[in-house]
């Protein structure tokens, strides 16, 4: 090895630990990239491998009722490729030890072979044979959750039937990788379900003997999706069709995709921080050393070296670093990806996982990674290969010091003269005490931009759980009846309150956009599902005109006092203009809404409902979930506090997971930035810090000048670093929003407060860690040495 | 210069492991300081002159030996007793100054002022080193014989008992080191402070009441001076 190769083995080993906090937060940044892209990939791999080979649909529709002579007409619309037509019904389930009811979507199988599209995986046991009518498959999370495995019986009632079933099986289907209820905000395994039923007694149950209600088509290479759809929906509208829509509004996928998305923002939004600072760090301990090696450089090149050949030594020495940082990231990245990947997999269920990161991370990390450590080592370098020998081979000039205004209301103040050296470093050296501010706020960014996820979140549960919907149970029913229905249902076990409420699905067009959503109608009495605006009063219906949240508005791009066109995807079925009244931030759904006499004149029917919200006496509980296990006109049950005890335990183990991740990042840069720092002041101040000692300040006293002066500019990071914080939140609401759920930019003072404290401990820890060399040095020989 | 002992130093050694060679720099010295004496230590390099000012400064600790200062035995104290006393009672003064480069002259006399129990003003100390001008100027807009004096007026502003010297003009011309000098001998002329200094200069040992030879780490001489010059009448 070469004398200057050894030179730079021996730099990075006496200097180990300083090059250990760079590359940890260099790590730090390459570790969030590797993750989140490397996730990313493999979940979208896995995805699409799964789509393929499950043959997920590509277009989905439903209809109340629809000949299966009709099927071939269907084959025919130019772009189709393969058609699945189905019986779905929702159901509600009586499983056995279970007090509440579950619900279940019932989809047929058919009566022929496996399905065309949308093919269960079987898991466990076997599809039901044909001609069984009481042997059901049930969606894997479903059963497990419940302890159903093959040979289990429990009860449904179809279509105000109860009906005894058989598990014989356990499967995963494309369509649920992410299962979710009707209405609810989160998978509740125990509550939902899907159950796969052979053709025959399905369609018996639902009253539909040679037809269908569920349709799912897979295109032709190339087919306009538009066209098939506008072509499904003219076919489909006589027999009831509630518009086809693509997979963008398929709830699984979407689901899937609002994940896949947020992988990628943080991709985007995480490493450049990391990167940057980096960057000032190598630039900060590269100028020093080279301060320090002065008279090494004047000596090499005294020798002959060329600046250039000194140059590329130190060059070395940060891709050194660099290389140790991306090692770092790289290890961290693709661990945490494999766990993280797994994880997933709670939430979103494939039959296998193909954990993929990519090359392409890996080299895009290392690439910003080398990158950023060598544009930071440029200008350091560059003045080392400036020097000349003989300059170089000198001692630095001392610092000059004047006294400005800052010093002259110092004086006035009367601070301590070691206060004053704390000021006088600062002023003396500002560009340094700017990369140290700047590093810290950059740290208390990202830990309140981690923090305040949780408060997002609090708020939309806020939203959703205590000032929107304030029903403890909901009743969907099977089908509309008279709003008078609402007066029997107070009758029911231990309500003590009931409201009706009324939705259908439209398809809401402006210019060539349109949206397929679903409308509700709006009772002025109604208390118990409110519609709030921005600062959560309760919005007055217009008398006409549409309510729409801004997600639905934005997508259509209509603003108050616009038209839209509405067309009612049920009886009548009809089309009209109407004026879009107020826009509203709503952080869950893309529900529209109208007063209930507006919707029920342009339906031209008398008042109607759907839904049942109700209160109820907690103690007769039991006694409304039997009377709702046996009621026909029931086909499924929302049970509001279980639905909340679920998103806060779900949610909250996923953010603290996360969030821990992210406040070690925080502490992590912040430590690298102090250390760093400290080491700096403490090599070039040892000489002046012995002195003081030799004068007879005790260690904490020499102590207060080193940290004093970290701590103040930690301190000063505070305003910067919350402003950041601010701004970074922004980024990730607006980058992690999806299109089902808005994440409200909301930041508590706590979140400020606790961002703020974290980093300052972390710093305070890091500066006192280098305090503690203070203790070692000889006070004789440290006043012999004039560096 | 009195007869009563202020520093007793009984078989000090010190042995400095350098490496894997030991250097032995103290070989066993007896010694007294009087109250109120001008001592200089004289010797050549390594005789061990800085490592016995160190230690009386408790800058150091002696490896066998014990050191007096009055009644108060220094060796074995603690750390933070060590740093107390050269608080409460020794003043320093080195070869390179050792000023802090980011305060002014009576900033860095302020600096220990504003530690010491009965300091004298900044001001006063600098006037007395002759330099009541140069209050606001950073040590960098000072000569080094100015910085010299700065140090000195530093170390005697808070009146200490025991002024050290380490070569305090060792980095100075001739006359530079007169004034140096003058500032050392009046503190000690008028503050009756216990005043030890090391030099190369065989001319200084003028000055003081007694003068110390070392050599290899053991007292090799002491010679009294019964006519003492002022520093003005000595050159170099």
């Amino acid at each position: 090895m070469r004398a200057l190769d050894l030179k730079l083995m021996r730099d990075l080993r006496r200097l180990w630990a300083q090059c250990l906090a760079i590359a940890l937060v260099l790590g730090c940044g390459v570790m969030v990239l590797v993750l989140a892209t490397g996730t990313e990939r493999s979940l979208r791999l896995t995805r699409d491998a799964y789509y393929d080979r499950g043959h997920f649909a590509q277009i989905f529709a439903a209809a109340t009722r629809v000949p299966k002579q009709l099927l071939p007409e269907i084959a025919r619309i130019p772009g189709v490729a393969q058609v699945e037509a189905r019986v779905s019904m929702n159901v509600v389930v009586d499983l056995p030890g279970m007090v509440e009811p579950a619900q279940a979507r019932l989809l047929s199988l058919p009566a022929a072979g496996a399905p065309v599209l949308n093919r269960p995986t079987v898991r466990l046991g076997r599809l039901p044979e044909p001609g069984r009518i009481d042997e059901v498959a049930l969606s894997e999370n479903f059963a497990e959750a419940n302890g159903l495995a093959p040979g289990a019986s429990f009860a449904a009632i179809l279509n105000g039937q109860r009906r005894a079933l058989r598990v014989v099986g356990l499967v995963l289907s494309p369509e649920f990788v992410y299962l979710i209820g009707p209405g609810a905000l989160m998978p509740d395994d125990r509550h939902y379900g899907v159950i796969w039923m052979n053709e025959e007694p399905a369609a018996a149950a639902a009253g539909l003997s040679g037809a269908f209600n569920d349709l799912s088509l897979r295109l032709t290479r190339g087919a306009s999706e538009a066209a098939v759809i506008a072509a499904v929906d003219r076919v489909l509208a006589p027999y009831g069709g509630t518009g086809a829509h693509g997979r963008e509004q398929q709830v699984s996928d979407t689901f899937l995709r609002g994940e896949l998305g947020q992988l990628g923002a943080m991709a985007l939004i995480l490493p450049p921080i990391f990167l940057i600072v980096s960057a000032f760090l190598v630039n900060m301990v590269l100028s020093r050393l080279i301060l320090l090696e002065r008279p090494v450089i004047g000596l090499l090149k005294a020798m002959g070296f060329t600046g250039r050949e000194i140059a590329v030594h130190y060059l070395k020495l940060s891709i050194g670093i660099g290389v140790g940082g991306v090692l770092l990231g790289w290890i961290a990245g693709a661990w945490l990806g494999a766990r993280t990947t797994q994880l997933y997999t709670e939430f979103y269920r494939f039959p296998y996982l193909i954990y993929a990161p990519g090359t392409a991370s890996f080299a895009i990390s290392a690439v910003m990674g080398l990158g950023a450590v060598a544009l930071g080592a440029v200008r350091a370098v560059n003045a080392s290969a400036r020097l000349r020998p003989a300059v170089a081979m000198q001692p630095p000039a001392p610092p000059l010091y004047r006294l400005g205004r800052i010093d002259a209301a110092a004086i006035r103040m009367g601070l301590r003269q070691t206060t004053m050296m704390i000021l006088r470093s600062i002023t003396r050296w500002p560009g340094r005490a700017a990369v140290t501010v700047l590093g810290v706020s950059a740290a208390m960014s990202v830990l309140v931009a981690c923090f305040f996820t949780f408060d997002s979140i609090a708020a939309v549960i806020d939203e959703a759980f205590t000032r929107t919907n304030r029903q403890q149970v909901t009743l969907h029913l099977a089908r509309s009846v008279p709003a008078t229905a609402t007066e029997a249902a107070a009758h029911l076990p231990g309500v003590t309150r009931v409201e009706g409420a009324f939705g259908l699905p439209v398809r809401l067009t402006r210019g060539w956009r349109s949206a397929l959503t679903q409308v509700e109608a709006r009772s002025d009495g109604d208390t118990l599902v409110r519609v709030l605006d921005g600062n959560g009063r309760v919005v007055a219906m217009p008398p006409a005109g549409l309510v729409l949240p801004e997600t639905l508005a934005a997508k259509l791009g209509v603003a108050p006092g616009d038209v839209v066109t509405l067309s009612l995807l049920a009886p009548p079925r009809d089309t009209v203009d109407v004026a879009v009244s107020r826009v509203l931030p709503q952080s869950l759904g893309e529900t529209a809404y109208i007063a209930a006499p507006a919707l029920f004149a342009l339906m031209r029917v008398a008042p109607q409902v759907n839904r049942l919200n109700l209160l109820v006496d907690t103690d007769r509980l039991p006694a409304l979930y039997a009377a709702v296990k046996t009621a026909p006109a029931v086909d499924g049950v929302l049970l509001w506090t279980g639905i909340r005890a679920q998103f806060d335990a779900t949610i909250r183990e996923n953010l603290i997971r996360s969030v821990m991740i992210y406040a070690v990042l925080g502490v992590l840069i912040t430590v690298g930035v102090i250390y760093n720092a400290a080491r700096i002041q403490l090599s070039e101040r040892s000489y002046e810090l012995a002195s003081l000692r030799v004068l007879g300040f005790t260690r904490a006293e020499v102590g207060y000048v080193l940290v004093g002066e970290l701590m103040l500019l930690t301190f000063l990071a505070i305003p910067p670093g919350l402003l950041g914080g601010y701004g970074f939140s922004a980024l990730i609401s607006a980058g992690f929003s999806t299109d089902l759920i808005r994440i409200p930019l909301v930041i508590s003072r706590q979140t400020y407060a606790v961002a703020a404290l974290i980093a300052a401990v972390s710093a305070l820890g890091a500066a006192l860690v280098v305090r503690r060399r203070l203790d070692r040095i000889d006070l004789a020989t440290a006043l012999k040495q004039r560096d | 210069m009195s007869d009563q002992v202020a520093f007793r130093v009984e078989g000090l050694t010190k042995t400095y492991a350098s490496g894997a060679i030991a250097v032995q720099a103290l070989r066993g010295i007896d010694l007294a300081l009087y109250e109120g004496e001008l001592v200089v230590l004289l010797g050549p390099s390594g005789s061990g002159k800085s490592t016995l000012l160190n230690i009386l400064g408790a800058l150091d600790i002696p490896s066998t030996g014990r050191i007096f200062f009055r009644e108060h035995e220094l060796t074995g104290m603690s750390d933070a007793a060590l740093t107390a006393f050269r608080r409460e009672h020794v003043g320093f003064v080195f070869q390179f100054y050792n000023l802090v480069p980011s305060l002014t002259a009576r900033e860095n006399v302020a600096l220990v002022t504003e530690i010491a129990k009965r300091p004298m003003r900044p001001e006063e100390a600098l006037e007395r080193v002759g330099l009541g001008h140069r209050l606001a100027h950073f040590p960098a807009e000072l000569s080094g014989g100015e910085q010299q004096r700065v140090a000195i007026a530093r170390a005697i502003a808070k009146r200490p008992e025991v002024l050290l010297c380490d070569e305090p003009t060792g980095a100075l011309d001739s006359a530079t080191g007169v004034t140096v000098l003058e500032a050392l001998y009046e503190a000690n002329r008028d503050l009756g402070t216990i005043t030890a200094l090391i030099t190369h200069n065989a001319a200084i040992r003028r000055i003081a009441h007694r003068t110390i030879r070392l050599a290899d780490g053991r007292v090799a001489s002491i010679e009294e001076n019964p006519q003492r010059m002022e520093p003005a009448g000595i050159e170099w």
